[in-house]
């Protein structure tokens, strides 16, 4: 094992020092953390609430910032309707209070910022993608990534007034801003417009629906499939 | 404890499931799917299973040979690392136990490796696929295991996370010491007992 890869078994009360509204229904969660450890693009901490009667209920989120040597990171929590944890997130955490947080975890959806990476997001999939793209532009090195990015509707776009970019392709599967060229549909190879690098990983991140569908793709374009990984969102609430 | 978080209380604590080890939620009636690789498509014409390693009898099974032994079902939960369990479900298949028989596992043997037909592997002490805990599935209550779950075959051992169930399983390798698997080198707990809420290294 790797020391990156190594989780720290320490639970940690994090600050919380910015909440942003991404859609509406999706917030980010800036926390300052009192024992922070460098993350790696791709990785995600677990969230824990505990009730007075010690009641405990955890998720996973992903990190959106990139790993910039700051001792705060972001979170990026879709609010599923009934889902526990998110739902306490978006209606009762404020800025000031603590989470208790874990993290960062995780060895293999992580992107090193020097081989070349296609980056395939549904919805609230790109937030680990996200990650890698703001490492990417932040060394300078954008030229290294593809990122695709999928969602219903503009409404649904996270990060908006950043994601947009020579190195992204955004669709829309229900409606579009006005006159956007493609017409509302799923992703197709059409999408993947720019030759993949044969040496370039893929990363697939959305529903299990979109994950299939985005390896089918891959797959059908002559990527290997020991070269794809993928995270898929379950209804983890 | 003594960390609580300001406004949250437990909603569904009074009605919480003995069944549910901690830190877990009840899934219902959906099976979250959680895959890091391209789910491979597998043709049970040319399906194998195989037992290597610290073994008298290396042996390969084929579909309709590994059908032809005597099956087993396991009816109870299962635990995912990710936090859902999910409760009352049926699976059939056979037991390790009776592909172990026929392999012969030699003296000195303590661990498996269980490796799939894509490049997944998981790591698991002999004791935790022996004595009647661990099975070689295809059926999930009466219906041919789905792709997306594994399928045709995976691997079933149910008192641990379900990573250790390794999808697509392809064979079990018997070792004599432990080697980490896929999610034990990225950080994942090499036991993975749910009930002790070992889910990462050092848990």
């Amino acid at each position: 094992m790797t020391a990156a890869a190594r989780v720290t078994k320490t639970w940690q009360m994090a600050k919380v020092v910015a909440i942003r509204d991404e859609t509406p229904r999706a917030k980010t969660f800036r926390l300052a953390l009192p024992e922070p450890s460098p993350h790696r693009a791709g990785q995600h901490c677990i969230v824990r609430l505990t009730a007075p009667d010690g009641y405990t209920a955890s998720r996973s989120y992903s990190i959106a910032s990139a790993p910039d040597g700051s001792p705060e990171l972001e979170l990026t929590v879709e609010r599923l309707e009934g889902g526990e944890v998110s739902t306490f997130l978006h209606d009762d955490v404020a800025i000031g209070d603590e989470l208790e947080v874990r993290g960062p975890i995780g060895g293999w959806f992580v992107w090193d910022a020097e081989t070349p990476a296609l980056l395939l997001g549904g919805g609230s999939g790109v937030v680990p993608l996200m990650a890698m793209l703001r490492l990417a532009r932040r060394n300078g090195r954008a030229d290294l990534v593809r990122l695709v990015v999928s969602v219903r509707t503009p409404d649904d776009l996270y990060y908006a007034d950043e994601i947009a970019g020579p190195e992204t392709t955004l669709l829309y599967t229900r409606a579009t801003p006005p006159s956007f060229a493609r017409l509302p549909a799923h992703l197709t190879r059409d999408d993947i417009v720019q030759p993949v690098a044969p040496d370039a990983i893929a990363y697939v991140c959305g529903s299990s629906g979109f994950a299939d569908a985005a390896t089918d793709v891959l797959l059908d374009l002559g990527v290997p499939p020991e070269r794809v990984r993928v995270e898929r969102f379950g209804p983890s609430g | 404890m003594g960390r609580f978080t300001r406004g949250f209380t437990s909603r569904a604590h009074a009605a919480r499931d003995p069944r549910l080890p901690p830190g877990q939620y009840d899934t219902g009636k959906s099976w979250p799917v959680l895959t890091a690789e391209v789910a491979p498509r597998l043709d049970t014409a040319t399906w194998t299973f195989t037992i290597e390693g610290l073994v008298e009898h290396p042996t390969t099974w084929s579909w309709d040979e590994i059908h032809a032994l005597p099956p087993s079902t396991y009816s109870g939960d299962i635990h995912c690392v990710t936090t859902w369990s999910k409760l009352g479900v049926n699976f059939t298949g056979v037991s390790v136990d009776a592909l172990l028989d026929v392999a012969g596992v030699k003296p000195g043997a303590t661990h498996v490796v269980a490796f799939s037909h894509t490049a997944y592997t998981t790591n698991l002490p002999l004791a935790d696929v022996t004595g009647g805990r661990a099975w070689v599935v295809w059926d999930y209550d009466g219906r041919p295991l789905e792709r997306a779950h594994g399928g045709p075959a995976r691997l079933l051992v149910p008192h641990l996370y379900f990573w250790k169930s390794a999808k697509f399983v392809a064979g079990l390798r018997v070792f004599d010491h432990d080697e980490p698997g896929f999610w034990e080198q990225n950080g994942y707990h090499d036991r993975g007992d749910p009930w002790l809420e070992q889910r990462y290294q050092g848990d």
